[in-house]
């Protein structure tokens, strides 16, 4: 995949979400992306669909569940969250979901800022290897992977989706 | 005491934070950096994260002290540790003996880290040697030898305000340091971090013979040394501390040595003021400085939480590692 493949992905995605706000009857929503690839794809989606709350980002390294296997590095970017989350439609925004851990980690540091309406969750790449009950409502693009295979957003300008084998 | 490796392991990242002498670049550049990550916890409704859930973390304070324990105490309960607050009784002469029982003793209640505060130099060095493999220490003050974690609390604030260039900067230290472990420390970390000049102020017999050899220029004339600076740390005239006729006395002393608005125009019109804590108003500060606008006093307060949240956060890692 290249870089020309990513930027329809994020238009379907907009389009995508417009729609479930709508079916959902959802009104004044914020967006908040996770660092790093997150924030690239919501800093795009935040624009396309003018979401009037300036848009928040996550750094979810204090809230890791292998923190003590792995340790911390400490340049971890502070999250920006400029607006009250209590009662707020959030929309939060991943390059790939894969087993579900990142987005467990970032669901406990958003209700750590308050209480949140709803979260739903879009991703440009949904994969498999899921280990946790926690599933995307807009999906850029569905790929299957083999064990050893990765995908990799590289970014931010030009945005590229690389698959890569480890052998 | 031991030499100061022993709080590095073998691939440099701490493992005790002892003192700021012999530490690196690197390693006093990550707990700035990390202690910037951890101030926006503060903004946060809840204000907390789950990095140290489960750990136990001891503070074993042989020395009264209210705001370095209870911002080490309040550290460790935002980065949601169990905390143990363990106040030794300071009247009494704790002997090698006693001092190891009590190791044994927290030891065998599985505490992860152990935060130290002593009257002896060299009792944070002498813990850390004997404690088991897995436990880290992090120094609170030890007698006159370092206060590590003031000393970082100080370069962080002085980095929020002047900005990560230390090279550009000219820093006084001023006051009593002869007995200051924290003029000690902030020292070494001021040379590890390239500032540009470092000034020491104070009468001659406050101040250590060798004190040149420590890379500073050396004044007893306040008026004359903070002309110029950028930053200005006034430290605390250490009564306690004081034995012999040092000092005509304290009257004296502000008359010489007082940072008053009238000095203070002599530093750079953006200078900031620092002090440790707690001050002595009227002695070696006046009050109009002390709350003035170039004072930024209550600011190392809350920077010192998230600066111990970084050191203990970075200790616990490098234990962590250990075990693999």
């Amino acid at each position: 995949m290249t870089t020309d493949s990513v930027q329809p992905l994020i238009h379907a995605m907009a389009e995508k979400i417009r729609r479930e706000l709508q079916h959902r009857d959802l009104t004044n929503p914020a967006m908040v992306g996770i660092h790093t690839g997150g924030v690239w794809i919501a800093k795009r989606l935040h624009e396309l669909l003018q979401i009037e709350a300036p848009l928040g980002t996550l750094d979810i390294s204090f809230y890791r569940d292998d923190f003590t296997r792995i340790g911390m590095n400490p340049q971890v970017r502070p999250s920006e969250l400029a607006f009250s989350l209590d009662d707020r439609h959030i929309i939060l925004i991943d390059d790939v979901l894969h087993t579900g851990r990142t987005v467990r980690a970032a669901m406990n540091e958003l209700f750590d800022y308050g209480r949140p309406a709803s979260i739903m969750l879009a991703v440009l790449v949904e994969r498999s290897g899921r280990e946790l009950p926690i599933e995307a409502s807009v999906v850029g693009r569905k790929i299957d992977l083999g064990s050893g295979e990765h995908v990799k957003l590289t970014g931010p300008d030009p945005l590229a989706l690389h698959i890569l084998r480890i052998t | 005491m031991n030499g100061p490796n022993l709080q590095l392991d073998e691939k440099g990242r701490l493992r005790h934070f002892l003192t700021t002498e012999g530490l690196n670049y690197q390693v006093v550049t990550d707990i700035l950096d990390a202690a910037e990550s951890f101030a926006g916890v503060t903004e946060q409704s809840v204000k907390k994260v789950p990095l140290l859930r489960g750990k136990t973390i001891a503070n074993l304070f042989f020395e009264a002290s209210t705001r370095t324990r209870t911002t080490f105490e309040l550290a460790a309960k935002r980065l949601s540790a169990d905390v143990l607050n363990i106040n030794i009784d300071a009247s009494s002469t704790v002997k090698g003996e006693t001092l190891l029982d009590t190791l044994r003793n927290l030891e065998a209640m599985h505490c992860d880290m152990f935060v130290v505060r002593h009257a002896s130099s060299g009792a944070a060095h002498f813990i850390a040697r004997h404690a088991q493999p897995h436990i880290s220490v992090i120094n609170a003050g030890d007698g006159r030898h370092a206060h590590p974690t003031q000393a970082m609390l100080d370069m962080f604030t002085i980095r929020r305000r002047k900005g990560p260039d230390f090279g550009a900067l000219c820093v006084a230290i001023v006051g009593d340091i002869m007995h200051s472990r924290v003029a000690r420390s902030q020292i070494h970390a001021l040379n590890l971090l390239n500032t540009g000049e470092v000034r020491v102020i104070a009468p001659r017999t406050l101040i250590p013979a060798d004190a040149e050899s420590l890379g500073v220029h050396v004044f007893h004339d306040l008026s004359q040394g903070i002309r110029g600076v950028d930053v200005i740390i006034m430290l605390r005239l250490q009564r306690e501390r004081m034995q012999g006729a040092l000092l005509p006395s304290e009257h004296e002393y502000f008359h010489l040595f007082g940072l008053t608005r009238e000095r203070l125009a002599r530093a750079k019109p953006d200078v900031i003021v620092m002090h440790p804590g707690p001050i002595n108003r009227g002695v070696e500060i006046d009050s109009k400085v002390a709350d003035g606008p170039h004072s930024v006093i209550l600011q190392q307060v809350t920077h010192g939480i998230s600066v111990r949240m970084a050191v203990m956060s970075l200790a616990i890692r490098s234990q962590t590692t250990l075990n693999e």
